[in-house]
């Protein structure tokens, strides 16, 4: 048997639920007749609005421009005419100006060719990363240009590529894994153009075994330098910080980025898209978007255009009835209450998962102290959860409230159903203040 | 699609399983093999002490919620308490003992400090230590169990006490306990001197036939407490669920089983190392103490460090209370005693954060 890494503190294995949707090949999505383009899809600034309300937009152009270092360039994933501008909450609780986009029903989409390969330089290519408007396509939807900028005296060793996907239900990277392995791995090389690394690692859990020999494959071939570690399968693998821990055995120091540890990270869906942006030159405007869970009949992967209403989605299969709509994975995602809610760049599923169980009762802590087991983080979660709920912001902080990446281990084994992550959250929120 | 409702919470989304309540009645289940067993050996009387204290603990708990305006019957504590308390009687307490015992438990050590969660001493041991020191007399006269029909003599002292008056006596001076106990024709079960003759010749040396006994149980004692082999089984049971884990049980046992044979046999006039320390496990409430007191997660620490030191403090007072103690309850004081350090264990055991920095000096 072949050793598989991973992480060692912490972590929890919910069922995975890849079976739902990981023989659905992904299909483009093209029942479009009005986008939600909103401007604020990424975590920093939000991007200024180029365009006003009746101007026509082409596929891939630029209406939204980037205003600070950490922000993005927001781009018209069809042609068509701004019909309106309006203010939205997104999925994510965010609250953010969009641009409602009428699609022109005759010619909607772009045409992208491959466009004549010629060499790019790393600042060339860091340049094309940030016109383009890429950012993390894991779920954060962090910008790339800023990740790959690299300080004066900072030198990067590795370059991991996060193929964990280990959020339950998600099957997006592990489909592109399959069916745009070529691109991929294209497209990882223009990173590592941009960051100069010494080794250049693909981490992928287990249950993706297919996509392991895939890839494996396309790099024997090829003779691309770049290495495949197959991963233990155990959530939260595909945080940043796990995957480092797992794959180069060092922990990022808290409060720091994994170029502390000589280290960039970049998500599959990610290198897609900045294989898209140099080979196609075309901007982030499509992902991939698994479509699952239990209340859907026919699972799906699709490439949908960003912007796309989520009831659009919705309306390709019979969905049982249920109450439980995610947008995301179904442990860091965010139950969603407006089916008129957008695909953002960071949105790498739907979910409908079953009706939510009546009955779960919350209970005092008994002091199981399972959530400090679960905890990759090796934080104490009922102790941040006492000292959050007593209003004690300053002394949860002291004892390192801020290393929660809200995961939600604590909350998924809790007994008692304490609302770990939701404490966390808010304590975060005030703390930072 | 017609407009659905939604659900909103906060994420995760997934849950895995068990709750308060299904960890309360997976641990009463485990007790049950045991407590049906004390009810064998001890007759029908066994059965109404446990209903009487099942009963009284949740009566109070119910009494309490009406106060509260919220029942908390269902989260299976009061009947875990309950059991346990019930558990904790030989079979000839007077019925009232268990009925104080239970509601001392529930309302003063449970739900004068908040309730579940909030208590920090166990309330069955607590409910327990309570009417010991109350009612000695009502609670401390044992029966030999129906499996060994020996000699009627010996129906009023518990195995323990037994051994411990006769050497407080002197009278047996130089002899390892199973020789005590052989010395004065304690009986033993036919089964039991099979087991033993068989073992003794396979492995030249084996059990004596009151551990033999003392093992599966047929030994006077409280009715949850003589089988040491249920319990385990029990316990077992629990650790697969991953309700209770190692560390304490190890560290306690571990601890006292060091302890008792290093030291053990210092006061029987023998040298070090002679100390009996099988028997000493599995009889009294050691196993139940170990899996099933001393684990209860709202007075042990929170962290496995925390409930590593725990245990071993556990068995130490163990091995003293025992060895130097006057008083036939080590295990629940001990376990008592420990509950009060376990808010101070937890404030200076923590966890390692991941990704803390190690101080430049310290290299």
């Amino acid at each position: 048997m072949e050793f598989l890494a991973t992480f060692r503190k912490g972590g929890v294995h919910p069922k995975d639920k890849k079976e739902l949707a990981n023989r659905q090949p992904i299909e483009p999505f093209t029942a479009v007749s009005e986008l939600i383009v909103p401007l604020s899809q990424h975590t920093g600034s939000p991007a200024k609005p180029l365009k006003a309300k009746g101007d026509v937009v082409v596929a891939g152009e630029k209406i939204g421009e980037s205003t600070s270092f950490i922000s993005a360039n927001i781009h018209s994933p069809v042609n068509g005419t701004i019909s309106d501008i309006k203010k939205i909450t997104l999925a994510n609780s965010v609250i953010s100006d969009a641009f409602v986009i009428t699609v022109d029903s005759e010619n909607p989409f772009g045409k992208w060719s491959l466009q004549e390969r010629k060499e790019y330089t790393g600042a060339e290519l860091l340049n094309l990363v940030k016109e383009m408007g890429i950012v993390g396509a894991g779920g954060a939807a962090f910008p790339t240009h800023v990740k790959l900028s690299i300080p004066r005296g900072k030198k990067v060793n590795d370059l991991v590529i996060n193929g964990v996907e280990c959020e339950p239900y998600l099957t997006s990277d592990h489909r592109l894994m399959l069916e745009r392995g070529e691109e991929i791995l294209e497209g990882i090389l223009y990173v590592a153009k941009i960051v100069n690394p010494q080794k250049i690692t693909i981490g992928i859990e287990n249950n993706k075994r297919d996509a392991i020999d895939n890839l494996r494959q396309i790099i024997e071939e090829k003779g691309h330098p770049i290495e495949i570690v197959p991963l233990k399968v155990k959530y939260p693998q595909g945080d940043e910080k796990q995957l480092l821990k797992a794959i180069i055995k060092r922990e990022v120091p808290s409060g720091k980025l994994p170029l502390d540890v000589g280290a960039v990270v970049v998500n599959i869906g990610t290198a897609f898209a900045i294989w898209e942006a140099v080979a196609l030159n075309k901007p982030f405007i499509e992902r991939v978007v698994t479509l699952s869970g239990e209340s859907i009949k026919d699972k799906k992967n699709l490439l949908v255009p960003i912007g796309t209403k989520v009831e659009d989605l919705l309306k390709l299969t019979a969905c049982e009835e249920t109450d439980n709509y995610i947008a995301g994975g179904p442990m860091m995602g965010f139950a969603f209450w407006d089916t008129t809610t957008p695909i953002t760049k960071g949105t790498s599923g739907i979910l409908a998962l079953a009706p939510s169980k009546k009955g779960r009762v919350t209970t005092p802590c008994i002091s199981c102290g399972r959530c400090i087991t679960a905890c990759p983080m090796g934080l104490q979660p009922t102790k941040l959860y006492r000292l959050i709920d007593h209003g004690q912001y300053e002394v949860a902080m002291a004892n390192h409230l801020m290393d929660c990446k809200e995961c939600g281990c604590c909350a998924y084994v809790c007994p008692a159903n304490l609302p770990l992550v939701h404490a966390m959250k808010l304590g975060k929120r005030v703390g930072r203040k | 699609m017609e407009s659905p409702k939604f659900v909103l919470s906060s994420s995760p989304h997934l849950h895995g399983k068990g709750s308060t309540s299904s960890i309360m009645w997976d641990v009463s289940i485990a007790l049950t093999p045991a407590a049906l067993w004390g009810v064998y050996l001890f007759g029908w009387r066994a059965l109404l002490l446990l209903v009487v204290s099942i009963a009284t603990s949740m009566g109070v708990e119910y009494l309490l919620n009406l106060k509260r305006g919220a029942s908390t019957l269902a989260d299976g504590s009061a009947f875990l308490t309950g059991l346990l308390i019930g558990m904790n009687f030989s079979v000839d307490t007077a019925i009232v003992v268990p009925i104080v015992a239970a509601a001392f438990a529930i309302f003063v050590v449970k739900w004068t400090f908040g309730g579940l969660g909030a208590n920090w001493i166990n309330p069955a041991l607590a409910g327990r230590a309570f009417v010991f020191f109350s009612f000695t007399n009502l609670m401390n006269t044992y029966r030999l169990p129906r499996t060994l029909k020996g000699v009627d003599a010996f129906s009023s002292a518990s195995f323990l006490t037994e051994i411990k008056g006769l050497i407080g006596e002197g009278t047996v001076m130089g002899m390892k306990s199973p020789s005590i106990l052989a010395s004065i024709n304690y009986p033993y079960t036919q089964f039991a001197g099979k087991v033993s003759g068989a073992l003794t010749k396979v492995f030249k040396i084996g059990p004596s036939p009151y551990t033999v006994d003392a093992f599966f149980g047929n030994m006077a004692g409280t009715i949850g407490e003589v089988s040491a082999f249920l319990l385990l089984i029990g316990a077992i049971y629990l650790l697969v669920k991953k309700i209770i884990t190692w560390h304490i049980p190890v560290a306690f046992l571990g601890t006292f089983s060091l302890l008792a044979w290093t030291f053990g046999g210092l006061r029987n006039g023998l040298g070090f190392f002679q100390g009996d320390f099988v028997l000493q496990l599995l009889s009294g409430g050691m196993i139940l103490g170990a899996f099933f007191m001393a684990t209860d997660m709202v007075t042990s620490p929170i962290t496995n460090k925390g409930r590593i030191i725990f245990g071993v403090g556990v068995g130490f007072f163990t091995f003293l209370l025992r060895y130097y103690g006057s008083l036939p309850e080590s295990v629940s004081l001990a376990i008592i005693l420990m509950n009060i350090f376990v808010p101070t264990i937890d404030r200076f055991i923590k966890v390692k954060p991941f990704g803390e920095v190690v101080k430049e000096a310290k290299r």
